[in-house]
């Protein structure tokens, strides 16, 4: 009876999100809506140099212009902390890094002063009126250049600019490439990106000096994280803090964090007894808001005259900006662990060295470690296709493992769940009609027409994850609760964002108790109202999160199934839940309205015996592992080879998420996943100068992709269920971002492979995609 | 995203703004559309102490014609001359350049007279201006004036407006049957401006071209006629091979950008392929 639901009505229904409505007729609230009385506006001076000496800070003026509360610089931080890096690696240097610059600056958009004036235009208007007095330092933008041994420093007392170094190593790589036919190298950029949520982000914090209480609403993934950290940053007990993630215009990892705003807005509404908020603009948006990627790879593959690659070598430098932000030292160790894709590599050695730089901090943007891993793997074993003169189709097949030898223990030490490669590959191959495009293809180039068939097959980590993995504990909690009307309120510890776990979540609930979605309630985001939670990111809300509803929920229809037998005089085993009633299996006449054995147990009057009132249930569930989603995308573009233009004209993915709770959801993932992974291989792209000033810092210049710049996507699927959670669901919030990029590419390298070119480094612009052209004429 | 603050007059004839213009002299902005201006002043790059806002002067407005010319309003915003039948069917060419500009709401919203006097150097309207060899009519203290487009742009974000002066006019000799105009532009992937930006007025005469003008923007920090490919086509047979010769011209004397989006090489090979491009378009 109260065992995990198997799959009935709502689960795999294509249901619209419930959450749309409102956010389309402008019915919700961001931060920025929230308004309280007596609210103070708060800006930021920010550096406008990458690296300088502060020798002094006149906040004088600014103090004068009338409607300015207060200006306040780190002197006046007193007993506030620093912003803490939450992955420990062993020998990390750690910086630190105080909420507003402590005599030096370290990347433009460092915050260096915060206003706090009665009108935001105030507040703005008294930033011009500081004066900071800097000495210029030259900046360190350059990875290779950084990590020479005689690179200005960053930190004088570091030594070095080099963060950490974190090698993996199993098998014998060296024999590995000895013993190989071919030894193909390849340097590849993984470019920086910024993330650019659609709401930037955002701050109010209200102090009530009476109760001592601090509630704080922020644009953020991780509002239980952020209460812990804050209430020890600004030392106020953790049972008095609130945090409050409002609606929440996407993160994509940016609103994982613990951002210096969110410290000092906080400390001021404490100093000042009055509310204060802060509301990113854009351009600190894109200065100040974590960034991505931002990797140099230099790799080497050994591979076998019948295509088998038996090792691979990379030496990684990974950017890390200028300070750790809360998983800045973290993300590029999910590269290490993922390197091998979905192939059976026996000899890995890795050096991954993070650097550090005067720029932005980097840390998890959608895909987080895995795409960068993806992309090298992906991009190496085209090229040592290339180099054995097989077709990229094969050389995957060959090297990939077996259905039957899952669970698949790969050398990086992580253990592959479930998964059938050769499936998916040959579903998005028949899709596409393989054999008739490269038919095509001959023919084009005939023509003097390059038509690309790009493919990029792709294993990935998702489910995060068992808590021994995860810095700030891995597992989930929820609280389902039967309320005396029959209505069902579900309590989640995630914090979405945009991925609709308000209607997929219900839709579970209410196949569990067979009422109506209607009737289910999905609440997260509010420290006061959840039990403790870890957050939204990792593709974790549904395999982690909604594991511990279903349980959740599981041991609530228990409790109400005795209640229900007692009032029918059945046995509990042989009730069923179902539209809205509770009824003996076989003979419905015997049944009971759910909403009445709800009241029943509420009011209390008519309860078996050795049963307490209520009906409410919490679970915290701890996965076993992870989940690892993996599928299979192909692209065709023709290119003009005149101004290197792309032309995407398919698109195809197969990608394999386990069960799925909702297609439609999968649907709106999956597209936004490779818009922003397809962004990464032909648009986007930070660029900063040497003086360490960003070139790209709003959206005339940096190209996120727009409606028109995307293509039709064909989207389909293989199931293969996870053992790891009850449901079979694995997740996939980045599978698209993760599997699009290399397949892009992938697909344009292929479309000029008669000109001879090999690699073009992202994003693929016309411009790089032209010059590679004239590059490979000679 | 905060101005800086300004005072805010919104006179409602011509002769009234252009004597707040001298009252105010430097320290003033016209605007019209907004969305060139107000990004500007959104990040502080200008903050001017007082804004004109001449979009309630109605002598302003409007698209007629009138002795073989389209006379076009300064305030005539780019959705009008993209939808607006007089010039579907006089001059094509301006429907075509105005739809290719910014999003819907740019071109609800942005005017060709602003456009022209901002002289963006990646504006899309000065190619098709200059291949249209249009007169922009001007008034000032003085009174009025007429300037050719091709004495107009002067550089980057420059042009022959006094700081005194207000655009009011944009005058396009309507052309004759055998004439055809074509704009063929690559699109900045970010900011949807021209990376180049082709504009072609192409008359024929049987098979060879009786005359022609190429005005191009994008490439360089004005726009500007590519007259050694006007003068290698004009008299010449419209074949392939001409059409090629005369397009490797389209750079002649001219120095091409170089930025993040676009190399210099990169530019000029962009405004060759697209001059070609857009001549055989407009041959055809
Ligand atoms: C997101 C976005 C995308 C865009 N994409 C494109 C594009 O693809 N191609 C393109 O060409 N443009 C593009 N634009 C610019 C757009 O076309 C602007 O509308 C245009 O450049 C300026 O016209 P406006 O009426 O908005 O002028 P305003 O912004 O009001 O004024 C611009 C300048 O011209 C002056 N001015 C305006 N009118 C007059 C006048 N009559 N006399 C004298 N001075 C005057 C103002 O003082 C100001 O200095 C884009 C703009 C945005 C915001």
């Amino acid at each position: 009876m109260a065992t995990i639901a198997a799959p009935t009505r709502m689960m795999g229904a294509p249901i619209k999100r419930r959450e749309d409505p409102r956010l389309i007729q402008g019915l919700s609230h961001y931060v920025d809506d929230i308004k309280l009385v007596g609210t103070l506006h708060c800006a930021f001076l920010r550096s406008d140099y990458a690296h300088a000496v502060i020798n002094s800070i006149d906040t004088s003026a600014a103090k004068e212009l009338p409607g300015v509360v207060t200006v306040i610089t780190a002197d006046d931080l007193g007993e506030v902390g620093g912003i803490p890096c939450g992955a420990e690696i062993p020998d990390l240097k750690v910086p630190d890094h105080p909420p507003l610059a402590v005599g030096r600056v370290r990347f433009v958009g460092e915050p260096v002063a915060a206003v706090v004036a009665t009108e935001a235009y105030i507040a703005r208007d008294a930033l011009d009126l500081i004066e900071v007095d800097y000495e210029e330092l030259p900046a360190i933008t350059d990875l290779d250049k950084a990590v020479e041994a005689d690179s200005p420093l960053i930190y004088d007392d570091f030594g070095d600019n080099i963060g950490f170094t974190m090698p993996l190593e199993a098998g014998d790589v060296d024999a590995a490439l000895a013993e190989a036919d071919h030894v193909v190298s390849q340097r590849f950029v993984n470019q920086r990106l910024i993330p650019n949520a659609m709401e930037t982000r955002g701050v109010l914090a209200e102090y009530l000096p009476g109760e001592g209480t601090l509630t704080v609403w922020s644009s953020t993934q991780v509002p239980h994280i952020l209460k812990t950290q804050l209430s020890l940053i600004v030392n106020v007990p953790e049972q008095k803090v609130r945090v409050i993630a409002p609606e929440v215009g996407g993160g994509f990892g940016s609103k994982l964090n613990v951002y210096p705003e969110e410290v000092v807005v906080s400390h001021l509404a404490i100093q000042l007894c009055k509310p204060v908020k802060w509301t990113e603009k854009r351009t600190e948006n894109f200065t100040t808001t974590i960034h991505g990627r931002d990797q140099v790879n230099y790799v080497d593959v050994a591979v076998n005259n019948d295509g088998t690659i038996t090792g691979i070598r990379a030496r990684i430098l990974a950017d890390l900006g200028a300070s750790y932000q809360l998983l800045t030292t973290l993300i590029p160790t999910l590269t290490n662990l993922m390197i091998v894709g979905c192939y059976k590599i026996p000899n890995v050695q890795i050096e991954m060295v993070g650097v550090l730089t005067n720029k932005m901090a980097t840390d998890a943007y959608r895909g987080a470690g895995r795409p960068e891993a993806t992309y090298i793997i992906e991009r190496m074993v085209d090229l040592a296709a290339s180099t054995v003169g097989m077709d990229p189709k094969d050389i995957r097949f060959k090297n990939f493992p077996q259905p039957a030898e899952f669970p698949l223990e790969i050398p990086t030490g992580i253990i592959y769940d479930s998964g059938n490669y050769q499936e998916s590959f040959n579903k998005a191959l028949d899709i596409v009609d393989y054999d008739a495009l490269r038919n095509q293809q001959a023919q084009l180039r005939q023509e003097g027409r390059y038509l690309g068939i790009g493919i990029s097959t792709y294993a990935e980590i998702c489910g995060m994850g068992p808590s021994i993995a995860m810095p700030a504990g891995g597992w989930e909690s929820s609280t389902v609760r039967v309320e005396p009307t029959g209505k069902i309120t579900v309590l989640t510890g995630v914090s979405p964002h945009g991925q609709g776990q308000e209607t997929t979540f219900a839709q579970m609930v209410a196949d569990e108790f067979g009422v109506d979605i209607d009737d289910v309630i999905v609440v997260h985001g509010d420290t006061g109202r959840q039990p403790y939670g870890i957050g939204t990111f990792g593709s974790r809300a549904t395999a982690v999160g909604g594991t511990a509803m279903v349980i959740a929920a599981g041991e609530v229809k228990e409790k109400m199934a005795k209640f229900a037998a007692h009032i029918l005089e059945a046995n509990p085993d042989d009730l069923v839940f179902a539209d809205g009633n509770i009824l003996v299996e076989g003979s419905p006449d015997q049944s009971v309205a759910f909403a009445e054995v709800a009241l029943e147990a509420h009011v209390a009057k008519n309860l078996p015996p050795d049963t307490t009132p209520g009906l409410e249930a919490t679970h915290f569930f701890e996965p076993s592992n992870f989940t690892y989603p993996f599928g299979a995308h192909i692209a065709v573009v023709e290119v003009d080879a005149n101004t290197g233009e792309i032309e995407i004209q398919r698109y195809v993915c197969v990608d394999d998420v386990g069960n799925i709770i909702n297609p439609l959801l999968v649907a709106g993932q999956v597209h936004g996943g490779i818009a922003q992974g397809l962004g990464q291989a032909l648009y986007e792209g930070a660029v900063y100068d040497e003086s360490g000033q960003l070139l790209t810092g709003s959206f005339m210049d940096y190209a996120v992709p727009k409606a028109t710049q995307v293509p039709h996507f064909e989207t389909d699927h293989t199931v293969t269920p996870s053992p790891v959670n009850p449901m079979g669901v694995k997740g996939v919030g980045e599978a698209g971002t993760i599997g699009s990029t290399p397949c892009m590419v992938n697909a344009v390298v292929d479309a000029l492979s008669p000109f001879g070119v090999k690699d073009i480094e992202m994003p693929l612009t016309p411009n790089r995609v032209w010059q590679a052209i004239q590059d490979a004429k000679g | 995203m905060i101005p800086g603050s300004f005072e805010y007059f919104a006179p409602t004839a011509l002769d009234e703004a252009l004597s707040l213009l001298q009252e105010h002299g430097d320290d003033a902005k016209v605007l019209a559309g907004g969305h060139s201006l107000i990004p500007t002043m959104k990040l502080r790059l200008a903050e001017p102490a007082v804004i004109i806002d001449i979009g309630q002067i109605g002598s302003l407005r409007g698209i007629s014609e009138s002795d073989d010319k389209l006379v076009i309003g300064a305030l005539t915003t780019h959705h009008e001359l993209e939808s607006a039948d007089l010039v579907q069917q006089r001059v094509p060419l301006l429907a075509q350049t105005a739809s290719e500009i910014g999003d819907v709401q740019v071109r609800n919203k942005g005017t060709l007279g602003g456009s022209l006097a901002h002289a963006d150097p990646a504006a899309d309207w000065p190619a098709a201006i200059l291949a249209l060899d249009a007169d922009l009519q001007i008034a000032g203290p003085d009174g009025q004036r007429t300037v050719k487009a091709t004495n107009f742009f002067q550089g980057l974000y420059e042009t022959d407006l006094g700081e005194d002066e207000i655009l009011t006019a944009i005058h396009v000799s309507i052309p004759d049957a055998d004439t055809k105009g074509t704009y063929l532009k690559m699109h900045q992937v970010a900011s949807g401006f021209a990376l180049t930006g082709v504009a072609v007025v192409l008359t024929k005469a049987g098979d060879t071209c009786q005359s022609v003008a190429v005005g191009i923007t994008g490439v360089s920090d004005a726009p500007y006629r590519a007259s050694g490919v006007e003068s290698e086509l004009t008299g010449a047979a419209l074949t392939a091979g001409n059409i090629a010769a005369a397009a490797e011209k389209a750079v002649d004397g001219i120095t091409a950008l170089e930025d993040i989006h676009a190399s210099q090489a990169y530019r000029q090979n962009l405004a060759k392929v697209y001059t070609r491009r857009a001549i055989e378009a407009a041959a055809s």
